[in-house]
């Protein structure tokens, strides 16, 4: 990722240890992994080891280390989906996209993601493809929508 | 008509409340754009609203307004048109210039975008006598539907903020504090722990800074209400943080709110800014001298990060790891000082407490749990959404009254409160007050307000697993019992779930854990078993059915299953056949057909696409799946053809 974009983010936030969390979140947003080299600038500028950097990039379900495919998919595993389907359409998802949760695709398509709620229970069993939710979703509308990325 | 600059006196704020008065008379609609209602297209309906109204020369008379959640979700979106309070709902972009014309040019209504009855078949007109809204009391949520979510002059237009001006010019901190006491207010983010005690022993704690947090980490699956209100109605929240900190004596205050809410952290921050552009944040708030800033944290996924100390680890910005509490965090708190941390909603409490006084609070609900609570009653449910009730309101007339019941004629099995870490109750125990200490001695506990509800369909022993595998996941890792404890649940339930259980399984289960509530660091831990325990007191013969006859009696655990078609039912119309994922199924046009067992891996894409006047795909468990019919019995003669 662009170095001086990761410095704009650091100087965003003061170079503040305390936030690193929200440093590492918006390098996330802006190019979708977090890469050592971005790592290793932000443990120098905000002066945390980088072993603490890695823990808490680790810990959390919002970072990857690895590069995501150019499809976000993500799959509601919430309550109200497990109990109207939802492992159904999680196994439609795989069989589409020939990867499983957490997992990306060697050509960069598809990334799938299980999520715990993206709170519209009202149109459970959801998918999320890109931020676009797909609602009341059967095996076979999963394996539709998902057909019509590239 | 927004501010440029900040208002130095309460009466400042005044002049600027008349100057945005609404005038009550004036047309406008309202459309919901919470989370749930754009995901169902309500982006488009406003779109087609503003065009439309140009187009019909309307523009000019007809205000808009983007809401919050009005609780509605299983009608979204949901479409309001003031005064007539007309409220039509499932509005598709296609019908806004029908409802422009009859209802906004002329005074007749849309009858089939209106809510029907489902057993007389009328239509109701009005939002408040749908008996889905009837049978509430909506004090948190009604403001939703009756303010733009990201404008600040609609909230003071209702009343917004009267309550911080009454705190900062007539009352001291004491007595606001005495007030929030005497209201019995209990945090509504799980444990129900008193609020006005908590504030009072950060008040006293010593040590500067003192903080105010408000907890937006809300994980748990099928709970969405704080997103709702922080979407919708964000001032709400803000006004009782500053007021909180005016008590405890804290100028800085978070938001701590999950990045998977990603229109709650904009509109938040959008509040924010507006606060602090009236003199609502900032330095010398309305000329009272007192200080009070607000930031927003970001949470990056986490369900252990809902949990106090954990909460404010993260906050500090490391590893969100739970801290023992041997002193609590409200004295020792975030950075080690006292920090007040409460639920989002408990914080949109705290405006109506200080402006009606703590004694009306206390008298809404029960002796010892007051006030109302917003539930997020999803699952099995005809009328899915947000509900606002009375505490002491019984599950029953929650669930057949405002929600309408289970769809499809189903039988109801259980109604499972307090997300993840709550319980199952079943039944018998339907008549049982929602409360915080009642829904405790059933097993199960309020938790932030998520009602899962199950139907016969719903197999409990599934359930179990399901929440145990999801707390094994978020189980932060710090101590042993829950960490490796959980584990060896989530592997035994699995198996029993698998159709291989053993005996003594069940033993195993109930120490383990009993080790991870009596060892457990944190709540999270502590609660971890509860799912497991109250499936297993309510519901003993699903596990026993499992484990011994290996049958699952809900006909819901793949590994227990099987499907066999019905020769006699059975049309061959090929619509099964040509979806199976396995090619498992053998026929051809006017051959009835034939699950091939050995290549079935029991997906039930076959029993969901046969068609429901044939239903012919037979789901089974515990027996074995009759014989097929001899190949030369296959074919159909159909009638036509015959004669």
């Amino acid at each position: 990722m662009d170095h001086d974009l990761v410095d704009q983010i650091i100087d965003r936030h003061h170079a503040e240890a305390s936030a690193l969390i929200q440093v590492l979140l918006e390098i996330q947003a802006e190019a979708n992994w977090l890469c050592t080299e971005s790592l290793k600038t932000v443990s120098e500028r905000l002066e945390v080891p980088l072993a603490r950097v890695l823990h808490v990039a680790t810990f959390y379900k919002a970072f990857s280390l690895v590069p995501k495919g150019r499809h976000q998919v993500h799959v509601c595993m919430g309550t109200a989906c497990h109990v109207r389907g939802a492992p159904r359409v999680l196994s439609a998802v795989q069989d589409a996209t020939g990867i499983g949760p957490g997992e990306t695709d060697l050509e960069l398509k598809f990334s799938v993601e299980t999520v715990n709620c993206l709170g519209c229970c009202a149109l459970g069993p959801v998918i999320e493809v890109n931020g676009t939710t797909h609602g009341k979703v059967s095996t076979a509308a999963t394996a539709k929508v998902l057909q019509g990325y590239e | 008509m927004s501010r440029d600059c900040p208002c130095r006196s309460p009466a400042e704020l005044e002049e600027h409340r008349q100057a945005v008065a609404r005038d009550p008379g004036r047309p406008c609609v309202s459309i919901c754009a919470g989370a749930g209602c754009l995901a169902s297209g309500a982006a488009e309906v406003i779109a087609a609203f503003e065009t439309e109204l140009a187009d019909q020369g309307l523009a000019a008379e007809v205000d808009r307004k983007g809401t919050g959640c009005p609780g509605f979700c299983e009608r979204g979106p949901v479409v309001v048109l003031h005064p007539r309070e007309i409220c039509y709902l499932q509005v598709t972009a296609a019908d806004v210039p029908e409802i422009v014309a009859a209802s906004l040019k002329g005074d007749g209504v849309v009858e089939r975008l209106l809510w029907e009855d489902p057993t007389t078949g009328a239509r109701v007109e009005r939002e408040q006598d749908i008996p889905f809204y009837a049978n509430q009391q909506r004090l948190l949520i009604s403001a939703n539907s009756r303010i733009d979510s990201r404008s600040l002059d609609d909230y003071l237009a209702i009343g917004g903020y009267t309550a911080l001006v009454k705190a900062l010019f007539a009352m001291t901190p004491e007595e606001v504090l005495a007030q929030v006491k005497k209201s019995n207010l209990r945090g509504r983010g799980g444990a129900g722990f008193p609020t006005g005690a908590k504030w009072e022993g950060s008040r006293n704690a010593p040590g500067e800074p003192k903080y105010v947090i408000v907890n937006a980490d809300e994980g748990d699956p099928g709970a969405f209400m704080d997103r709702a209100l922080l979407e919708g109605n964000p001032h709400s929240v803000l006004e009782g943080l500053i007021i909180g900190g005016y008590t405890i004596g804290a100028r800085e205050g978070y938001v701590y709110v999950r990045q998977e809410y990603p229109l709650a952290v904009k509109n938040l921050s959008h509040a924010i800014e507006q606060a602090e552009g009236y003199g609502l944040l900032g330095e010398d708030i309305l000329g009272s001298g007192f200080d009070f800033s607000v930031k927003v944290h970001k949470g990056a996924g986490a369900f252990v990060c809902g949990e106090s100390t954990a909460l404010m680890t993260a906050l500090e910005g490391r590893v969100g790891e739970p801290r023992p509490k041997y002193i609590r965090s409200n004295v020792k708190g975030l950075w080690g000082k006292p920090s007040v941390l409460n639920n989002v909603e408990t914080w949109a409490n705290v405006p109506l407490i200080v402006n009606h006084g703590g004694d009306w609070f206390a008298q809404i609900g029960t002796a010892r749990s007051t006030g109302t609570k917003i539930f997020s009653l999803v699952g099995k449910i005809t009328n899915t959404g947000l509900v606002e009730v009375p505490m002491g309101m019984s599950l029953r007339r929650i669930i057949d009254t405002v929600g309408g019941g289970i769809p499809g004629g189903k039988r109801f099995k259980a109604v499972q409160t307090g997300g993840p870490s709550g319980g199952c109750i079943p039944e018998q125990l339907l008549d049982l007050p929602v409360g915080f200490d009642e829904l405790s001695q059933a097993g199960s506990m309020m938790g932030s307000g998520g009602m899962i509800v199950m139907d016969e369909d719903t197999c409990m022993v599934d359930v179990a697993r399901y929440f145990v595998d999801f707390l094994t996941d978020e189980s932060c890792g710090k101590c042993l019992p829950c960490r490796e404890g959980l584990r060896q649940m989530r592997r035994i339930l699995t198996r029993i779930c698998e159709g291989k259980g053993r005996d003594g399984d069940l033993e195993t289960l109930e120490e383990l854990s009993e080790v991870a509530m009596e060892a457990s660091l944190c709540a999270l831990g502590k609660s971890a078993p509860n799912p497991f325990l109250s499936t297993l007191r309510y519901f003993r013969d699903e596990y026993e059915a499992h484990i011994h006859d290996k049958r699952c009696p809900a006909l819901a655990c793949k590994e227990l299953v099987s499907y066999y078609i019905d020769p006699e039912k059975c049309k061959a119309c090929l619509i099964c056949l040509g979806q199976c994922p396995s090619h498992g199924i053998i026929g051809a046009k006017n051959t009835i057909h034939v699950i091939d067992q050995e290549k079935c891996d029991a997906c039930g894409v076959c029993f969901e696409v046969c068609p429901s006047r044939f239903d012919a795909v037979i789901k089974i468990s515990g027996a074995p799946v009759p014989p097929p019919i001899p190949e030369e019995q296959r074919k159909i003669v159909r009638k036509s053809h015959a004669s």
